[in-house]
């Protein structure tokens, strides 16, 4: 069947889309020709209808097991089940190029198609980047890494498999998310490319990006929580963050993103920061591309590292230098432009958001040289090396302390001038309760005083009780207090839910990293062991075959304090394809805590390595990860950016 | 100097100083937890320090791991065909750990030149070798021809 050559075809046909987009509309722009900008809306469709039935033409190959084409043969087999056949599109290298392709292209059509309320030439040159961060992805996957490649005359008659840490719900949804996150800041960086470009830097390019900025965020938030879940259950024995490499890419985009969220609040609202929000919006984009990268090049190592080749690197590194180098020397040359609408006090809400952004980017400095440290030190030939978590959990814990104290400040503060007296007076008394609750639910909880546990407690109390201060605030002069609540605006919400997601996965960090109990233990049938109310009770193992795997599943009964309480089958599976090992934990999930069971190794006569975990309040972490995407998507769908959106209809309701 | 001047200077001292203490951490932390990575050979030849922590790679040498019968206690020998290194782990060796593959061992040297790790990595893939085995290898000039060969490249 020629559907792999058509799809190759189709990719071909949506980068020449992309060419005449990052082009024809640019000049148009430039020299006012209306004919010309109105290219852009139908060509981003083009490229968008392309791009699907490309990455449609590589999903056919895999349901149909094509294993002529070569892609499909690395990660795809007959034994796998349909759904993991789909999700394998984007298992590897190609497929997920692919995928992002067509996440760009969903974005630039959903920004052409929400834009009526724009000026033409904006929107012609904000489609006009788009189309050429595009391009530069269709020449990488054409060029070097096409997943239609054929593998004729000679194909094997069954495919490698995917690999099996992959056949997994968490990775179907955990790629996407992420690249809609990483993907969606594109948006904002091409407002702020228009921005420079078009050299009208008014306040009014924060407000159209603001909403953009907010979902792509939400999503990035809901992929990065995503991967620290499967790799919680899926990867990590029950560790939820490594400082991986590859999770480092992915928080380094995220940290600098909501840098990027807050200090497009303080452009809107006051005109002030605009030559640093454009510097912010560029510096995310090119995190995430960074991000994609290094995922996906396997220069790192790291737990995540595929296969690599040379000539991707070579490419990458032009296209990461034309990105960054490029959009750093407009900035440079057109900062300069930019003023100041307004001036603020030493102390007020603007210089506090500035603490925030100098907190969060210092934290992404720190992060970037732990993860690049190794390779820049290979690359000058000076040794192998590895930086170690305690780095990254030394410098992380103290600089977020901060920033959640900073936070509460914030949360009350007001714009331009805030009296040190005021902040004084508001804050006493949720600064005590803080301390007071912070450390009496740690001695509730333990019967001791943790250094760290007492500090995550405090802060998050904290960040709560100075929010409902601030709520406070805003009602108190009302009379109707439950009208007010309805007053508010849907961003103000936002907010409030992104803000507890914060505390939320505070406690969460701090119970789970101090009061973990973990025990790996040589076990016989009829072995036990008890702690913490709990009794592990392994009863042997037993072998079951799955659709693409045989597997020994261990019979672990738990009783709670001596009571049967549940029945936890962890499983030891071995995929016959790749002639893989995997281990598959058992999980009792809980609000406050999780028991976390895995076999570890075979031993001889039927003695199995079992590992038993007690995982305090760990659902919390994901709990505040989905309470801040929540928070995100939220605040997009505030009334005044669909306002803006369609100007016609908002006079019509007034 | 004008008020807005005076209060630009102190918002610029106050960013110094916070990137000033930041660098200071975060070298100083950085130094603290580098691992540096030896192979069997620069081991033998007394070039890493005791009692420091390192990474250390090499092959599995079959037949030579050796299991305590009550415990998780684990001995083996990893090597780049010149030299050979015993290391010794006490808990759950990774999926991928097997006898003639590649695996990295985190730990200290002790006085008798054993490697005491606490953590022992192995790659997802069944062809794949962690880097820096590889690379160590193929300077001792005893790089194994890949096992499988993947359908593409």
């Amino acid at each position: 069947m020629i559907v792999p050559e058509l799809g190759e075809y189709a990719l071909i046909l949506a980068l020449c889309l992309s060419l005449l987009l990052a082009t024809v509309p640019q000049v148009g722009a430039m020299r006012g020709n209306t004919l010309w900008m109105g290219f852009a809306r139908p060509l981003s469709k083009g490229m968008l209808l392309f791009t699907l039935i490309s990455f449609l033409c590589l999903g056919w190959a895999f349901l149909n097991n094509d294993f002529s084409v070569a892609y499909v043969a690395n990660n795809s087999n007959t034994a796998l089940p349909w759904y993991f056949r789909l999700s394998a599109i984007w298992g590897g290298h190609e497929g997920s190029l692919l995928l992002w392709v067509l996440i760009l292209s969903g974005w630039t059509v959903a920004v052409a198609s929400r834009s009526r309320g724009l000026p033409a030439d904006i929107v012609a040159r904000v489609l006009a980047v788009m189309g050429l961060v595009a391009a530069g992805f269709y020449l990488f996957i054409l060029f070097t890494s096409s997943p239609f490649e054929r593998n004729l005359p000679a194909f094997p008659p069954q495919g490698a498999d995917l690999n099996p840490l992959l056949q997994d719900i968490g990775l179907i949804v955990h790629p996407p998310m992420l690249y809609m996150g990483y993907v969606g800041f594109a948006v904002v960086f091409a407002f702020a490319i228009a921005a420079l470009l078009s050299g009208r830097l008014d306040a009014a390019w924060a407000r159209w990006s603001r909403p953009w900025t907010a979902v792509a965020w939400a999503f990035l938030t809901l992929g990065i929580t995503l991967g620290s879940w499967w790799a919680y259950y899926e990867l990590g024995w029950g560790g939820w963050w490594f400082w991986d490499p590859v999770e480092n890419a992915s928080l380094m985009p995220w940290l600098v993103g909501t840098a990027l969220i807050h200090s497009l609040a303080v452009t809107e609202k006051r005109g002030v920061f605009k030559s640093w929000t454009v510097l912010l919006a560029i510096f995310t984009f090119s995190l995430s591309l960074l991000g994609t990268f290094l995922v996906r090049s396997g220069v790192l190592t790291s737990v995540h590292a595929f296969a690599s080749d040379p000539d991707r690197g070579i490419f990458i590194l032009i296209m990461l230098a034309t990105v960054i180098g490029g959009s750093l020397l407009l900035y440079a040359l057109r900062a300069g432009q930019m003023k100041s609408e307004s001036s603020f006090g030493l102390l007020s809400r603007e210089s506090l958001l500035l603490v925030n952004n100098v907190l969060l980017v210092v934290v992404c400095a720190t992060v970037l040289l732990g993860t690049l440290y190794p390779l820049i030190v290979d690359a000058l030939g000076l040794g192998k090396l590895s930086v170690g978590p305690p780095y990254f959990n030394a410098l992380f814990t103290p600089l977020m302390a901060l920033l959640l104290l900073t936070m509460g400040v914030g949360a009350v503060s007001r714009w331009k001038q805030t009296p040190l007296s005021l902040l004084a007076r508001q804050l006493w008394p949720p600064g005590l309760l803080a301390l007071g609750l912070g450390a009496g639910c740690a001695w509730l909880y333990a019967g001791e005083l943790k250094p760290w546990v007492v500090l995550g407690l405090v802060l998050s109390w904290w960040v709560v009780l100075a929010g409902l201060r601030d709520l406070y605030n805003r009602l108190h002069h009302r009379r109707e207090k439950l009208q007010g609540l309805r007053r508010q605006p849907r961003s103000y919400y936002g907010m409030v839910l992104a803000h507890l997601g914060v505390a939320v996965t505070v406690v969460g960090v701090a119970l789970v990293s101090v009061y973990t109990e973990q025990r790996d233990l040589r076990m016989q049938p009829g072995d036990s062991l008890s702690f913490r109310d709990y009794t592990f009770e392994f009863q042997g193992s037993t072998p079951v075959q799955g659709p693409n795997y045989s597997a020994d599943q261990g019979q672990i009964r738990v009783l709670y304090k001596g009571e049967p309480y549940a029945l936890l089958q962890p499983e030891k599976r071995h995929y016959a394809a790749r002639g893989n090992m995997m281990t598959e934990a058992a999980i009792d999930p809980g609000f406050t805590r999780d028991l976390y069971v895995a076999l570890g190794e075979p031993l001889e006569d039927g003695a199995w390595a079992v590992r038993m975990q007690y995982k305090p309040f760990v659902r919390w972490l994901w709990l505040g990860g989905l309470l801040m995407a929540i928070g995100g998507l939220l605040t997009a769908t505030d009334r005044r950016y669909r306002k803006q959106l369609r100007p016609a209809l908002a006079q019509a309701e007034a | 100097m004008t008020p807005k001047r005076k209060q630009r200077l102190m918002m610029v001292l106050f960013i110094l100083a916070g990137v000033g203490v930041a660098v200071g951490l975060t070298l100083f932390a950085l130094n603290q937890n580098l691992n540096l990575f030896y192979s069997p050979t620069q081991i033998a030849t007394g070039e890493v320090p005791q009692d420091t922590r390192i990474r250390a790679g090499g092959m599995v040498v079959e037949g030579s791991v050796k299991r305590d019968p009550d415990s998780l206690f684990v001995q083996f020998d990893i090597t780049d065909y010149d030299n050979t290194v015993t290391v010794e782990y006490a808990g759950i060796l990774p999926d991928l750990f097997r006898e003639g593959q590649g695996i990295v061992a985190q730990g200290t040297l002790n006085e008798r030149g054993v490697l005491k790790a606490s953590e022992v990595l192995a790659k997802h893939d069944e062809n794949y070798m962690p880097p820096e085995v590889a690379d160590a290898l193929a300077k001792a000039g005893k790089l194994p021809a890949p096992k499988g060969q993947e359908f593409n490249k």
